[in-house]
């Protein structure tokens, strides 16, 4: 449909209005993402991040505008969007980890489920992935045994084991105490140099400098400049990027 | 805090109660009945005595003579099978009305057409159950299923089992509501964001997680109901209540029936407050 067929998902004019138009989340938000990219939305507090972000995955139904997703329009009544929602791994800031599953149970419920494989199978491909996050013993723990880095590393590779196409991410650290932002955001840069398509949505200014290949600055429910991180963080142009970078950095 | 302690005590007040109740039956026992060999004379002038009271011959009129016994404990099986049976409907009515009402909540604004029609009627239907039997005393939902409903009927088990279940259910219903409720909304979004449709994220991520929590809320139900199936000598079901009263009517002595019946009541809910205390406990301590 695109005339660059890179481009996995495809926002137009994406609005997001409550109580009729009064609080306008989302206010006409426009941008591709293309395979491979790793996008970091930053932004002010209230700036419609969150929903947007939300709006791409359908969690947040949008009241106007278009959204595709591998050509397909995510909108449509003929769409199936949990068919769609497995392509597109989601991570939260409060992890929501399922309390009552083990750490196994949580990463195999859904391919085991959703995409038919065996128990072993899914076993084997979770146990990989925890391998890779460096959590392989705390397979049989319950989550309110983990620490919240470790929960967020689970939570990320719980939702790799559905082999998605791409990765959202809203403040994946910002629940976390200091010491443990690292070890998530180590987690996220493998992902990223492992080729992952992602959308972050972070205050983590390193990261997006040093993991982003381009980032996006909102506010007020738009997208007001977006640009390599190179020239975000060295020549931002808008005053309230400027002002917004002031305060963070 | 106060809430821990709130239920130590109680566990606490139960024990002393169970406990005063086993010495004193325990002592009764020895003193009055149990067969010895040589029968010390103290205790052979204290069953002389006993046998020769007026509490003795109430007694024995009251629950030995025709085996009047008989009435209480066929009566206390009938209250334990309507009450067991109620609250496996209620369970079932419960569940279906909270998931009917709650995924009305969720999907009216995901759902179109043809099956948010339907289900709208459901939700709808289910908002006129709950409203017209918690509005209603149940003995009047008794009589109206036993008299009006079954009139042709009379098997009095079922339609106890029925009035009473139907009733539980609308209360079960707001217990599993605030249960799923009570659930942390990102549960949910999480279930939905790796393609669980509605269904499958309430069945494998909320549902067991809200089990958990109004477990004791359902097992107090079953606490509640042994009482209230009381009620059903309205339409002549002979449960443990009617048993005591049919033993009033033919030995028109009320005392001691009813006070039996009250005390195999208490000790009945008191067991089984116990063992929701311990239930509570367990599910605390197993915080996942
Ligand atoms: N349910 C809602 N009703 C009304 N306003 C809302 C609702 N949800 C979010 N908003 C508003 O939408 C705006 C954008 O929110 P959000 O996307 O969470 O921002 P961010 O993630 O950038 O902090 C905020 O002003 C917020 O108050
Ligand atoms: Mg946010």
């Amino acid at each position: 449909m695109s005339a660059d067929n890179n481009v996995i998902i495809s926002v137009k004019d994406l609005k997001k209005h409550y109580n009729d138009g009064e609080v306008k989340a989302l206010d006409g938000v426009t941008t591709d993402i293309k395979k491979g990219e790793v996008v970091v939305v930053i932004g002010p507090s209230g700036s419609g991040k969150s929903t947007f972000l939300r709006s791409l995955n359908l969690l947040e139904r949008p009241t106007g505008g278009t959204i595709t997703f591998d050509g397909n329009d995510i909108m449509s009544p003929a769409t199936d969007i949990n068919k769609l929602r497995q392509k597109m791994g989601m991570v939260f800031q409060h992890f929501n980890l399922f309390p009552h599953l083990t750490i196994l149970r949580n990463m195999t419920i859904a391919p085991m489920k959703l995409h038919g494989l065996s128990k072993e199978e899914a076993e084997k491909k979770a146990l990989a992935l925890l391998e890779r996050v460096g959590l392989a013993d705390r397979a049989n723990a319950y989550p309110s045994q983990l620490s919240g880095g470790q929960k967020q590393r689970i939570a990320i590779v719980r939702a790799l084991a559905m082999d998605p196409e791409v990765m959202l991410f809203d403040e994946p650290t910002s629940a976390l105490d200091p010491e443990m932002v690292g070890e998530v955001l180590e987690v996220m840069k493998n992902l990223a140099k492992a080729g992952m398509t992602m959308v972050c949505v972070t205050h983590e200014m390193g990261f997006a400098r040093e993991v982003g290949t381009r980032v996006v600055f909102m506010d007020c429910g738009r997208i007001i400049e977006e640009n390599t991180p190179e020239q975000i963080f060295t020549n931002p142009q808008n005053e309230r990027l400027q002002a917004f970078l002031q305060k963070v950095l | 805090m106060s809430g821990k302690k709130t239920n130590k005590s109680k566990i606490r007040n139960t024990l002393i109660v169970t406990g005063v109740i086993a010495v004193a039956a325990l002592a009764a026992y020895i003193l009055l009945f149990m067969p010895m060999n040589n029968v010390p004379s103290w205790i052979s002038n204290i069953r002389d005595a006993f046998y020769a009271s007026a509490f003795y011959s109430d007694f024995e009129n009251n629950f030995i003579t025709d085996n009047r016994y008989t009435y209480l404990l066929k009566g206390l099986g009938v209250t334990f099978e309507v009450t067991f049976f109620a609250v496996l409907l209620g369970i079932v009515l419960g569940v279906i009305v909270a998931l009917v009402r709650s995924s009305y909540d969720t999907l009216k604004e995901e759902l179109r057409g043809f099956g948010k029609g339907i289900l709208y009627f459901f939700y709808k239907l289910c908002g006129v159950y709950l409203t017209v039997i918690r509005g209603t005393p149940v003995v009047v939902q008794l009589m109206i299923i036993y008299f009006v409903i079954f009139a042709s009927s009379n098997n009095k088990v079922m339609v106890a089992v029925l009035a009473f279940g139907i009733n539980s259910g609308a209360y079960v219903a707001e217990i599993i509501r605030g249960g799923i409720m009570s659930i942390d909304k990102g549960q949910f979004e999480a279930g939905r964001s790796l393609g669980f449709g509605y269904v499958r994220t309430m069945a494998f991520i909320i549902i067991p997680q809200a089990f958990k929590t109004v477990l004791p809320a359902l097992a107090n139900e079953f606490i509640v109901l042994i009482k209230e199936t009381s009620v059903s000598g309205y339409v002549g079901l002979q449960e443990l209540t009617k048993g005591g009263d049919i033993i009033r009517s033919r030995t028109y002595s009320a005392f001691m029936p009813l006070i039996a019946v009250a005390v195999i009541y208490l000790v009945i809910v008191m067991f089984f407050s116990w063992l929701v205390s311990l239930l509570e406990r367990r599910l605390k301590n197993s915080e996942r």
